[in-house]
């Protein structure tokens, strides 16, 4: 180990770390580590010079180790593996150190002892990368078949897409009818074409396309398996079938928050925005003295979020209102009005023309219904009014699905406080997550409107075709291995698995524990337990760990 | 050694699950979440992989206090890894005791991948609760 010879470079990250951390004296102290070669910092470590500026390193500094200090390894650890890779050193000897998301940007008020601390992670860093050990990834085999969950417009995009791309498609719809939200929608902003037509042609194309198989009143009951190799059961009435899919894509849209109890909604003359379009389809709206209230159930404290959708819905549902019955009264009771985009603007001033009129509340004075009339304080006017109905509309958010939590524990991927599935990363990587070869699109992921669902459910089939088009994956040989001189055979580990990955089997020498390396997930659970310390863990090995922990030496918290 | 004079406040080793609790940490750093910078990170693929021994090295070497962070029960990136640390540390926590450590040194949370605010409450808490018991010198080499 004496003769290891790290490298380390500290990213400024622009001024996300240097603004916080004195990042010279970060260099100056991590140059004084044992085995630290060379330490650096860069503006952006991940930009080209950066990744350039390591490559050169370890080529004219004879780098065997390279250790990062920057942003999290959950974004950028890939990108740094494959930079030594490219230098000819082999990806696992490559050691991040998080000194922004877990340093400079949660101790902004604290330089000199956020520095200190950025200097012990590096020193813990340093000592660790020292012990790392040249690994191979193993390559498997992708199964060439794509899993789109939920048949809304964004799932059907996403599998026709796919299809299109000449890949299998399962498509798996809860309902016993492809369309999800959009079934229950009459006309569409901004071109007001019929819902029901758009549904129609995609549901045409994909049951002409050989490539898609469509199942309905289909549910995921059980995920295995990892990228390129998932096991899904999917539930069909009593009956279950075994699915292999190379990757899923989670498109399972969102649902209209039910008014309930709010502004004395009844389903009758106080409806939601959606019960409006069923009336409106219908052709049965019997009213011509129409309030809309928006923002109801959202931007509150319980729902601090803006669906942003419904300011349009409302739009298209007054002018509708509106070319019906050009005498018809509509008012439309805001906060804010959201319509940016191409067209929507117009949209809106289109709206206004017509004849609509839109009053401004704010939530500490919000409108009250009342029988026959709403009382509104105007906010532009400063005063109160009382303007009669005959239908009061609430306009709800879209919120998660009440089964979406489920579906994230099963395909064990994160949704946000507010349901929502959640991406890997909100710029770098919008519609993956942080799960290889799964992602997300659609409303899903966020309330987002038709153009924008295609749009995401493209780049969700984009990326998912990766994996398909390539073939292969690799896979990280994060597994343990048994040392069968120490192993006595006991079988604490086999009970500690979770993915009979390690058996106790007889060897010539006795009851020995194998590990299936196929069936291990890497979690090190067996090595953490084995009383004779007989399993050792991959790239997380106890003295790599132990290094770490008895680093703490001089440095000061 | 450091004593327990004026402007000691405790050192903490935090132990975090790769897809919850790190992710969660990484969350509470993206949201600007500010909490003590008392504490060090090591990142393991599970809080399963967190050998006891590992606890016990630490309290020798200086740390006063150890977190092991992982996902809520039933949302283990690998099952019940979660769990069987979860055993581990109860079983742990009571032996510690026994040498007179005291409990407040060992934490054990589930922080998921959505919960920044979660992780920020949790490392305040630790480091109030380690500041209250002092310098951890007990098992430490001299």
């Amino acid at each position: 180990m004496d003769d290891v010879r790290v490298g380390v470079f500290i990213c400024h990250c622009g001024t996300n770390i240097g603004g916080f951390l004195d990042v010279l004296r970060l260099v100056d102290y991590t140059q004084s580590l044992p085995n630290v070669a060379c330490a650096k910092d860069n503006k952006y470590t991940c930009s080209d010079a950066g990744l350039t500026e390591i490559k050169n390193a370890i080529a004219e500094k004879k780098l065997d180790r390279v250790v990062v200090a920057s942003c999290t390894p959950r974004t950028h650890e890939p990108l740094f593996r494959s930079t030594c890779k490219e230098a000819g050193l082999n990806p696992y000897l490559f050691q991040f150190v998080n000194i922004r998301d877990q340093c400079s940007w949660v101790h902004m008020q604290e330089r000199e002892k956020a520095t200190e601390k950025a200097k012990a992670l590096i020193k813990m860093g340093v000592a660790r990368a020292a012990l790392l050990e040249p690994l191979e990834e193993t390559e498997v085999e992708v199964t060439p078949c794509a899993m789109v969950i939920g048949g809304g417009i964004t799932g059907m995009t996403c599998a026709l897409s796919l299809a299109k791309r000449d890949f299998e498609v399962k498509l798996v719809e809860k309902e016993e009818r492809l369309g999800g939200t959009l079934n229950s929608l009459y006309r569409l902003y901004p071109t007001q074409d019929e819902a029901s037509k758009l549904i129609q042609a995609k549901a045409e194309d994909l049951q002409k396309n050989p490539k898609v198989e469509v199942l309905t009143s289909s549910e995921v009951k059980e995920v295995k398996g990892f990228v390129g190799n998932y096991d899904v059961t999917v539930k069909h009435g009593e009956n279950d079938r075994l699915l292999k899919a190379g990757v899923i894509i989670v498109a399972t849209g969102a649902e209209a928050l039910k008014p309930t109890s709010m502004y004395s909604y009844n389903g009758e003359n106080i409806i939601s925005q959606m019960e409006l379009e069923q009336r409106l389809e219908k052709g049965k709206l019997n009213a011509n003295k129409v309030v809309m209230i928006q923002c109801v159930g959202s931007r509150n404290e319980e729902r601090a979020y803006c669906s942003k959708v419904c300011c349009l819905t409302a739009l298209k549902n007054a002018m509708l209102i509106k070319e019906a019955d050009s005498n018809a009264q509509v008012f439309v009771l805001y906060r804010d009005i959201v319509a940016q985009g191409t067209q929507y603007e117009d949209y809106y001033g289109k709206a206004r023309e017509t004849g609509i009129t839109f009053i401004k509340y704010s939530p500490e004075r919000k409108p009250v219904v009342e029988k026959g009339s709403v009382r509104v304080y105007d906010e532009l006017l400063n005063e109160e009014l009382t303007i009669p109905y005959d239908l009061v509309v609430l306009s709800t958010p879209m919120i998660s699905h009440h089964d979406s939590a489920i579906l994230a524990q099963k395909l064990k991927v994160p949704v946000d406080k507010n349901g929502f599935f959640l991406e890997a990363h909100v710029k770098l990587r919008p519609v993956d997550f942080a799960t290889d070869g799964i992602y997300v699109c659609g409303c899903a992921h966020w309330p987002a409107d038709i153009s924008e669902s295609i749009s995401q459910a493209y780049a969700a089939a984009s990326r998912a075709s990766i994996p398909l088009s390539v073939g292969h994956v690799k896979t990280e040989p994060l597994t343990p291995v048994v040392n069968e001189d120490e192993c006595t055979g006991c079988s604490l580990c086999e009970l500690t698995c979770s993915f009979q990955a390690i058996r106790v089997e007889e060897t010539e020498k006795g009851r020995k524990a194998k590990v299936i390396a196929a069936s291990c997930k890497g979690c090190g659970a067996c090595g953490a337990g084995c009383p004779h310390k007989a399993i050792t863990m991959q790239h997380f090995t106890d003295e790599q760990l132990l290094a770490q922990i008895i680093s703490l030496g001089e440095v000061k918290p | 050694m450091e004593s327990a004079g004026e402007g000691w406040t405790p050192k903490i080793l935090a132990f975090l699950c790769n897809w919850c609790s790190y992710a969660g940490a990484d969350l509470a750093g993206i949201s600007r979440m500010q909490y003590p910078p008392n504490i060090r990170v090591v990142r393991v693929p599970c809080s399963g992989r967190v050998n006891p021994y590992f606890v016990i090295k630490a309290l020798q070497h200086g740390w006063d206090g150890v977190l092991v962070s992982g996902c809520h029960p039933g949302d283990c990136h690998y099952i019940s890894g979660n769990l069987v640390a979860r055993r581990r540390f109860a079983v742990l926590k009571d032996l510690l005791e026994y040498f007179g450590i005291e409990p407040g040194r060992l934490n054990f949370s589930w922080v998921s991948a959505a919960e920044g605010e979660k992780f920020a409450i949790v490392v305040k808490d630790v480091v109030e609760k380690v500041k209250s018991l002092g310098p951890a010198e007990r098992l430490v080499k001299r």
